[in-house]
């Protein structure tokens, strides 16, 4: 009975989620809705041409104006925008029962999870170099890893 | 209701981060075009210029520099070669745009400025970018500075006493409002016979693609 009460009501072919879950969600959420803002602002930068050019921090430069914040031209805060969206889409689904979204959350972030561990050995390592709003992605990234491992355990 | 809502919650974010997107391209994207006529380089005296190439090239490149900016030490071998293989069509001029966020990029103008009162700017100019990573993490770099004076034979207690004088420090101010009033926002910007370069551009198939299309136009033109 305590149970049922900690769960939201299933619609439809949802399931029902229990409360801490929602709430993970929900955090989760908001965590890629930050870094979702995050990448969009360095997908536009990268669009424009600023980051080829200079005007502010020469370490930005350094690592955004590198030929490692490009995958065949397109800007890699493009596809992180991609992948923070797809988060914050799966997330939401998952906190109104859509259970089958959770694998596609699961892959997205852990994928994330890797490319930001060779995103910033490439800064640390390679460019010498570290930029601020990529290392505020992987602060990001972190957390929502960390949630996720959060919201498995029993 | 309840199935829908997150697919709505989910079309609502997307929208505004497409919207938010879109209106901050717009209000990044680089404002400057054209440099009208009036202000056109060939309008000013030849000294008060930092030129070199044939004055009667077919095409002027006018780049707004910063010596510390890392992109435009980047640039600068690409922008020789350039020179090199359109010395007869190419004229180049420089002007100052450094910024305060770059600790010794005024020090760096004023060095070039007052090795241009001894008729050395370009020496200075090519070796303050070549040397660059150098002095850039130099605390002091006015003994650097000093040295690179008698390396391309200035006087060096004029060099020392003009480039902390109110001519040079004018000077370089004058370059940057001009650049202001045109629009300049970032470093190099560079303009092909007055029309601006995208900054997405500023690479060296770009850049010859630009120049021969300017020669085209000028044959095509004449």
């Amino acid at each position: 009975m305590k149970n049922k009460r900690a769960t939201s009501k299933p619609a439809g072919d949802t399931i029902a989620v229990p409360r801490s879950q929602i709430v993970i969600y929900s955090i989760v959420a908001l965590i890629s809705l930050a870094g979702l803002a995050d990448a969009t602002y360095l997908a536009v930068q990268a669009l424009t041409g600023e980051t080829m050019v200079c005007g502010g921090s020469p370490d930005c430069f350094k690592v955004l104006g590198s030929t490692y914040a490009r995958i065949g031209g397109v800007p890699l805060a493009l596809v992180g925008a991609v992948a923070y969206f797809s988060v914050f889409s799966f997330a939401i689904l998952g906190a109104f029962g859509y259970a089958r979204v959770r694998r596609f959350l699961l892959f997205t972030v852990w994928s994330m999870f890797a490319v930001t561990l060779w995103l910033l050995y490439t800064q640390a390592f390679i460019l010498h170099a570290f930029c601020r709003y990529c290392l505020f992605s992987a602060a990001m990234v972190f957390l929502l890893a960390g949630l996720i491992v959060a919201s498995r355990s029993p | 209701m309840k199935r829908v809502l997150p697919f709505i919650i989910v079309a609502v974010v997307g929208f505004v981060t497409l919207g938010a997107g879109i209106v901050l391209y717009r209000a990044k994207r680089p404002q400057t075009t054209a440099i009208p006529k009036a202000m056109g380089a060939s309008k000013e005296h030849a000294e008060e210029v930092h030129a070199r190439g044939p004055a009667n090239a077919a095409v002027t490149l006018e780049e707004y520099g910063d010596f510390q900016c890392p992109p435009c030490g980047g640039l600068e071998v690409p922008l020789q070669q350039i020179e090199r293989d359109y010395a007869s069509s190419l004229r180049v001029i420089f002007r100052n745009f450094p910024f305060a966020v770059h600790e010794h990029a005024h020090e760096a103008a004023y060095a070039a400025e007052a090795a241009s009162l001894q008729g050395r700017f370009w020496e200075m100019h090519d070796l303050l970018y070549r040397e660059q990573a150098v002095w850039a993490k130099t605390k002091d770099v006015q003994p650097l500075f000093d040295s690179y004076a008698g390396m391309i034979g200035l006087n060096l207690e004029r060099f020392k006493k003009d480039a902390g004088g109110e001519q040079v420090k004018a000077k370089v101010e004058s370059d940057r409002k001009r650049g202001e009033e045109l629009g300049v926002k970032n470093t190099p910007t560079i303009f092909i016979n007055n029309q601006s370069v995208p900054p997405t551009s500023l690479n060296p198939v770009a850049l010859r693609a630009a120049i021969d299309a300017a020669v085209k136009d000028r044959d095509n033109g004449s």
